[in-house]
């Protein structure tokens, strides 16, 4: 069947560069049925819909009779995170990580972390002098995420080079063609991250400061976290911000050096920056596709029956790329007015880290883009990474002429100060 | 700076509170209060949280979006050169009527447009007054609304409209003055219902909450004092009030006729649960019980209570929530379908005359307007919602400058938010539209559900308690008609899912009351007439 094929061509590496003019395919059938029975939805209005529809669960589902076993993001032995789980359960864990992350009850802790994140982005560049070329992955946008993750949660400097190695090892798995070899690692990083953070977790309830696990495993609210479930979200915070907001500040320079007078402007004027990574995340989404998700019950839409049970994908950014709700859909601007896109998903998944990883990307893109003497691509396309769920370059390898010095400035612009 | 948020649309998702905690607060799980008018030192932060808003709910210094979807709107002019030289008057410069006059000139409208108010301010934002304007958070002039220095107008503020000329198309002014127009808006909103007893309503300590003028009064009162407040009627007004007195730390008695608190709006089932929240929250709640008497001191200060319960309670203060009157005094004697009903319009806002002729060049909207609703089987419904009045009044605007083939008609599903005891209600559809409810998602003890409301086996409401994100998931099954009570299985649905006998209140005739006298024989020449009635 011709249809089944445009999304295995999509899932083919071969089109990782490109599979925008893939998703316009795809789009001709807004809700499309797979030779295994799967769906995949691909137009804005129908996603909106699914992503506020309660007939829609998002725990796991068995794997297809003889299929692989899908990416896990959870580390072994350990119940499901939240991004797993359907409501209620889902509400009152995120309910209780958000009592330490974010309203009502700290609205302050992202934003407090502006200056820490910023003296990050700043060390990171500073090390690019005396260079002409760098891989922006590697060099930057691997690295800075993690060690937000880990003074969000409070892991200690000198521990972070082993929570990036199993973090990577944790995320190479997301991918849903990853191997056997590659799943014996997670298990392995699995385990020692779990024995690290219950390890962790035991010494803040000794000793609490002000971190989010010393909140957490301290905290003494109604309905508290068990060790477990605290543990499943930890370990949830750093695969869900790790490639993520990588992809996004990747995806981001990459289109800037694309977009060569879009970058000027943003070295001219920083508080762009905003506008510009809300069009990157509906552009050049990092989340191509979030977990799979399953149907409660027969859901008809868009003149399509999805039987009860089926497995749905959401190909969000197909969706964000629909010229039945974006005028000019494929063109990068900015300036545009509306900018309704769902890089974050949508409805009671919404990305939890958000306010994270928009601050991060903020700090990382104008001063990249401000610091960075004369900055070209090496190759275009970059090399990508096998995943089409979670899409983004292997490498961004990049040549510029010069560093410019670090100050403050572009920090404390950005905070509108 | 001026911000608005669509409360309508927002759904609790608190990106703009990372991104301005200083400007936006979350009251609870999802109850987003704001400053509307943050210092310019927060501009940076509230801009990047307007550029965060997943539903780009947020609107800074303009307010005339464009709904997202639409197709090309600047249509030409109708080729009588309307657009060009055409006159405009709206009638009431406050929600409704701003929103129209700025969506009349997105549209192209480049004719003069006059706005003519009673009120002397800018036109300001009424939700506001009964949440953090009357807590304290936010000073009463934050609450303008965007921004009429950059709007094309001639603005008549303080000035009432005393009379309607249809024939030849004129407003007159309580000065004498005449506006001539070739298109009227009729935005004059309502205003609170006063307290029946005149001298009682004059007591010191006895107010109303409708206006600028209102908050300030209640509000400078409210701080100074200790003792017990008194609410008079538990609707949602009332119950916001209530809620900011017990935040304060206030002690206060509500007094409800009905059964149940929200009963008007939400029947006894879902009412009851809302009554629930208040005695939760240190409440004094008497339902189906009635203020008989206000009394005074030998200072004309408010002393006392007698209730129908037969208790006698001593209060500070009385908050009169007892609902609205509708503004349409000024149209006594035009000749068009107004009357405590409202102004009669259609589903295009065209106003009715008085036989029940639609006019041409006569347009309601917002909180005056009583239009019929398809999926109400086409009965009139008036709504007091802000969601509502910017709604019809974009659809008013639009319909002024086109011509018959490029109407549009208000055909949106109702949706009214209210925030209360930490709680964001929402609703959408018309709850009283009713024979049964049910609570399909959350738990009611958490005070996190959903209900679902139905008539004659067809869904045609839903209200949630902090769980806004799937009312959209209910507005299409309204407007698909969905099958009541609905039987999914679905995330967070509750063990049992028995519907209940919805005990709403009967629904009351469009205009009971009103009585008509229709004379003369030939059908050219038969016409009705309203008969006024003592009230
Ligand atoms: C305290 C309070 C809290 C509210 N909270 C909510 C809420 O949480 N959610 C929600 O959905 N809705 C809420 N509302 C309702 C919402 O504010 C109204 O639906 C909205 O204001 C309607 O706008 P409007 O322009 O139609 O009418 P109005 O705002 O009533 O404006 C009418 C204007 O016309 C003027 N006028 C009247 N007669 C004349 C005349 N003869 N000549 C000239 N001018 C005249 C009036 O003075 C007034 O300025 C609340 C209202 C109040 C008062
Ligand atoms: C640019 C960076 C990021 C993007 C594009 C992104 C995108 C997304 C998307 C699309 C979802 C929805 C998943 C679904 O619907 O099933 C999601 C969920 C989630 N994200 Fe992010 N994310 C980013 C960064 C982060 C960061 C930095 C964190 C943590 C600090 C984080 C934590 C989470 C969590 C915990 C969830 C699950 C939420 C839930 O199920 O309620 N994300 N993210
Ligand atoms: S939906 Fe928009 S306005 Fe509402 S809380 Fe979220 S970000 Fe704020």
């Amino acid at each position: 069947m011709a249809e089944t094929c445009v999304f295995d061509r999509i899932l083919d590496h071969a089109n990782r560069a490109d599979p925008y003019p893939l998703y316009a395919e795809l789009r001709e059938t807004p809700v499309m049925r797979r030779k295994d029975g799967g769906y995949v939805v691909s137009t804005y209005r129908e996603i909106v819909a699914l992503l506020h529809d309660p007939r829609i669960s998002s725990i796991r589902p068995e794997p297809p009779e003889g299929g692989s076993p899908p990416g896990d993001e959870s580390l072994p032995g350990l119940p499901p995170a939240f991004i797993r789980r359907d409501p209620p359960e889902h509400d009152r864990l995120r309910r209780l990580a958000m009592r330490h992350f974010g309203p009502p009850h700290s609205p302050g802790r992202v934003e407090g972390m502006r200056r820490q994140v910023g003296e990050t982005v700043t060390r990171l560049i500073d090390a690019f002098a005396g260079r002409d070329r760098v891989d922006v992955v590697d060099a930057f946008a691997y690295p800075l995420p993690v060690i937000v993750i880990c003074r969000l949660l409070g892991v200690p400097t000198e521990d972070e080079p082993r929570f990036r190695a199993w973090s990577e090892a944790l995320v190479e798995t997301l991918d849903p063609r990853a191997g056997e070899a590659v799943e014996r690692r997670r298990v392995a990083a699995g385990t020692e991250l779990r024995a690290y953070l219950d390890e962790l977790a035991d010494a803040r309830l000794r000793q609490p400061s002000d971190d989010l696990l010393s909140a957490l495993v301290t905290d003494d609210a109604e309905g508290r976290m068990s060790r477990e479930e605290l543990l499943s979200t930890a370990a949830l915070l750093l695969v869900a911000g790790h490639e993520t907001t990588v992809n996004l500040i990747a995806n981001g320079m990459l289109t800037l050096l694309r977009h060569p007078a879009e970058l000027d402007r943003l070295r001219r004027e920083p508080d762009r920056v905003d506008a510009v990574i809300e069009e990157l995340l509906r552009y050049e989404p990092p989340v191509h596709m979030p977990p799979v998700r399953t149907a409660l019950d027969d859901i008809e839409i868009a003149g399509t029956t999805i039987p009860k049970g089926a497995r749905i994908t959401l190909a969000l950014a197909a969706a964000d790329r629909d010229p039945g709700r974006f005028p000019d859909p494929d063109r990068f601007d900015p300036d545009r007015e509306d900018k309704e896109h769902l890089g974050f998903g949508g409805g009671v998944h919404f990305c939890f880290g958000a306010p994270l990883a928009r601050l991060e990307t903020q700090l990382a893109l104008s001063e990249l883009a401000r610091r960075l003497e004369n900055p070209r691509l090496v190759a275009d396309p970059p090399p990508y990474r096998q995943n089409a769920a979670l899409r983004g370059p292997r490498h961004l390898h990049i040549e510029f002429d010069g560093v410019a010095p670090a100050t403050t400035v572009g920090v404390a612009i950005a905070d509108g100060s | 700076m001026r911000v608005v948020v669509d409360l309508t649309r927002c759904q609790g998702y608190g990106q703009c509170v990372f991104a301005a905690p200083d400007v936006f607060t979350m009251h609870g799980q999802e109850a987003l209060l704001y400053d509307p008018d943050p210092s310019d030192e927060q501009r940076a932060r509230v801009l990047r949280a307007k550029a965060a808003c997943p539903v780009q709910a947020i609107h800074i210094d303009r307010f005339a979006a464009r709904a997202a979807g639409r197709g090309p709107q600047v249509y030409p002019d109708a080729g009588d050169g309307f657009k060009r030289n055409g006159r405009i008057v709206i009638v009431g410069a406050s929600l409704a009527g701003l929103r129209a006059a700025m969506v009349l000139r997105r549209e192209g409208f480049a004719g003069s447009l006059t706005l003519i108010g009673d009120e002397t301010h800018e036109p300001y934002d009424r939700p506001p007054l009964s949440k953090q304007v009357l807590a304290g958070q936010v000073p009463v002039e934050h609450t303008m609304l965007p921004r009429l220095a950059e709007l094309d107008a001639e603005w008549l503020l303080g000035q009432r409209a005393t009379g309607l000329d249809l024939t030849g198309k004129r407003v007159r002014l309580a000065d004498g003055r005449e506006i001539g127009f070739d298109r009227l808006l009729i935005a004059t909103g309502v205003r609170a219902r006063p307290w029946p007893n005149e001298a009682e309503a004059a007591l010191d300590g006895v107010y109303v909450l409708r206006t600028i003028e209102d908050a300030i009064r209640l509000r400078a009162r409210l701080a100074a004092g200790t003792g017990r407040v008194l609410v008079i009627g538990g609707g949602f007004a009332g119950s916001e009030v209530a809620s900011v007195c017990r935040e304060l730390d206030r002690p206060v008695t509500v007094a409800e006729r009905g059964p149940v608190p929200l009963f008007g709006a939400l029947g006894r089932v879902i009412g009851a649960i809302a009554g629930e929240m208040q005695r939760e929250h240190g409440v004094d709640l008497r339902c189906d019980t009635t203020v008989t008497a206000l009394e005074g001191d030998a200072e004309g200060r408010l002393r006392a209570a007698r209730l129908s319960d037969g208790a006698t309670l001593e209060v500070d203060m009385a908050v009169v929530a007892l609902g609205a009157v509708r503004n349409v005094d000024w149209l006594e004697g035009a000749g068009l379908a107004a009357g405590v009903w409202g102004v009669g319009c259609d589903a295009g806002c065209r106003v009715f005359d008085i036989n029940g002729v639609v006019t041409d060049d006569i347009f309601a909207a917002g909180d005056i307007a009583r239009f019929p609703h398809p999926s109400y089987e086409y009965q009139f419904l008036a709504l007091e919602h802000w969601g509502n009045a910017v709604a019809q009044a974009e659809i008013a605007a639009h319909n002024m400058v086109s011509d018959q083939t490029r109407r549009w008609a208000h055909l949106a599903l109702p949706v009214f938010w209210s925030s209360q005891f930490g709680v964001n209600i929402k609703s959408v559809g018309v709850p009283t539209f009713a024979d049964g409810v049910v609570i399909t998602q959350g738990s009611v003890a958490e005070r996190r559900f959903v209900a679902a409301y139905g008539y004659r086996g067809r869904i045609t409401a839903a209200v949630t308690f902090d769980q806004a994100m799937w009312l959209e998931f209910y507005q299409r099954l309204i407007e698909q008609a969905a099958p009541f009570p609905p039987d999914f299985a679905m995330v967070g649905r509750p063990a049992v899912m028995e519907p209940v006998p919805a005990e709403v209140p009967p629904r009351v005739a469009v205009a009971q009351g009103a009585t008509v006298v229709v004379t003369g024989h030939d059908p050219g020449e038969r016409r009705a007439i309203l008969v006024r009635r003592p009230e």
